[in-house]
C-alpha cells in the first residue's frame, strides 16, 4: 500500500490527544490489580491497545519508527523472566518454588507477598503487551494478494 | 451430505445437554456444590495470608500462582509461534 | 416428560442460553466450508463455555469479591480465576490459527476448504 492513504484529521488530532491517557490507564489498571478489579493481563491488554490504535491511524511504517520489534521482543522475554525469576529467587533463599516471604527483606510476610505479587504483575502485563502488539505488527505486515509458489517459509 | 451430518449429530448434542440440565441446580443458592468446598477458606484467610483485598488476585498469584505461570508461557509460544510463521529468511 | 414449570425455567435459564450458544458455535466449526467462519465458530463455542462457568459462580444478594470494611458477604471468586486464564488461551489459539490461515492463502490462493483440497490431490 503507498503512503498517501492516510486517515482523516479528525481521527489523527483525537487519537494524538488519547493516546497518552490510555496508557496512563493501563498502568493505572496494572499497579492498583491489587485494590481494585484489574491486575496485570487485563492492564497488559489496554497498553497494547494503544499502540494498536497508533498503528492503524497512522501508517505501520511510523509505528515501527517509534517502537521497534526488537524492543518488543525484549520485553517479551523480560517479562516471563521475571515471573520466573522470582520463583528462583525465592528458592535460592531456602524455600520453595514461589514460595513468597523468604527474600532477604526486612518485611514482615504479609507485605512481602503484596510485594511479589506487585512485581509479578508488572512482569505479566509486560509479557502481554508485547505479544498482543507483535501480534497486530506481524499479521498486518503482509502484503495483500502474494501468492508464493514454493515452500519458502 | 455433510450438513445432513452436522445437524444429525447437533440433534443428539442438543438431545444429551438437555436430557442432563435436569441435575443441574438452580443458580443463586449458597448452598450449591461449587460454593461449599475450597472457597470459604480462600475468602477467610486472603487479608492475613496475602495482604491483598482482590481475593481474584490473591488467588491468582500466590495461591495457584504456578498455573499463572504456565499460563504466562502460553501467550509467550502464541508470540513466538505467529513471529515464527512470518518470518522472512533473506537469502 | 416432565411438566415444564416456570419457576424452573427461571431457575436455570443461564444453562438454555449456554446450550443454544455452544450448538450454534458448533454447527459453524464443522458445516461450515470458509475457513474464517470456522475459526469464529471456535470462537462462538468458547465464549459459550466461560457464560457457562461465570453464570454459576453468582449467589444471590451477596457483593463482588474485594474485601471492603463493613461488607461479610461475598461472591464465589474461583471461577473467575480460572475463566481469565481460559481468555488468555482463547485469544492465543485464534491468533495463531488466523496467521495458519493467512499462510494457506499466500501458497494456495483461496480459503474455501473445498477448492483447497482440489488444489491438493
Amino acid at each position: 500500500m503507498s503512503e498517501k492513504m492516510v486517515e482523516s484529521v479528525v481521527a489523527r488530532t483525537i487519537s494524538r490527544i488519547i493516546i497518552p491517557f490510555i496508557q496512563l490507564y493501563g498502568i493505572y489498571v496494572i499497579t492498583h490489580g491489587e485494590s481494585s478489579p484489574g491486575g496485570g493481563f487485563q492492564g497488559g491488554v489496554i497498553l497494547g491497545t494503544s499502540i494498536i490504535l497508533f498503528g492503524i491511524v497512522f501508517s505501520l511504517n511510523t509505528t515501527k519508527k517509534w517502537i521497534s520489534k526488537k524492543i518488543l521482543i525484549l520485553f517479551m522475554s523480560l517479562g516471563l523472566l521475571i515471573y520466573s525469576g522470582i520463583g528462583a529467587i525465592d528458592m535460592l533463599f531456602g524455600g520453595k518454588y514461589l514460595e513468597y516471604g523468604k527474600l532477604p527483606l526486612p518485611l514482615h510476610s504479609p507485605e512481602m507477598s503484596a510485594l511479589s505479587i506487585l512485581m509479578v504483575e508488572i512482569g505479566i502485563g509486560l509479557c502481554v503487551m508485547s505479544t498482543i502488539t507483535l501480534l497486530f505488527i506481524f499479521l498486518a505486515g503482509e502484503k495483500s494478494g502474494t501468492r508464493m509458489d514454493s515452500w519458502e517459509i | 451430505m455433510l450438513r445432513s451430518l452436522a445437524i444429525i449429530s447437533l440433534l443428539i448434542m442438543g438431545g444429551v445437554f438437555i436430557y442432563v440440565i435436569e441435575d443441574m441446580p438452580p443458580i443463586g443458592n449458597p448452598e450449591n456444590p461449587p460454593h461449599v468446598h475450597v472457597v470459604p477458606r480462600y475468602i477467610e484467610k486472603a487479608e492475613e495470608e496475602t495482604g491483598v483485598p482482590n481475593i481474584v488476585t490473591a488467588i491468582l498469584a500466590n495461591y495457584r500462582g504456578y498455573d499463572t505461570l504456565g499460563e504466562t508461557t502460553v501467550i509467550f509460544t502464541a508470540g513466538v509461534s505467529v513471529m515464527i510463521l512470518f518470518q522472512r529468511w533473506n537469502k | 416428560m416432565r411438566r415444564v414449570e416456570l419457576e424452573w425455567i427461571v431457575g436455570r435459564y443461564n444453562y438454555l442460553i449456554f446450550i443454544a450458544l455452544a450448538l450454534i458455535g458448533f454447527y459453524a466449526m464443522i458445516a461450515k466450508k470458509n475457513l474464517i467462519k470456522k475459526i469464529i465458530g471456535m470462537n462462538i463455542f468458547q465464549t459459550a463455555i466461560f457464560l457457562f462457568y461465570i453464570s454459576m459462580a453468582d449467589i444471590e444478594g451477596r457483593k463482588a469479591p474485594i474485601l471492603v470494611p463493613g461488607v461479610e458477604e461475598y461472591v464465589n471468586p474461583l471461577p473467575h480465576v480460572l475463566i481469565l486464564t481460559a481468555i488468555v488461551v482463547c485469544v492465543s489459539t485464534t491468533a495463531v490459527a488466523l496467521s495458519l490461515i493467512v499462510k494457506i492463502y499466500q501458497k494456495f490462493g483461496s480459503i474455501e476448504e473445498d477448492e483447497i483440497m482440489e488444489m491438493m490431490k
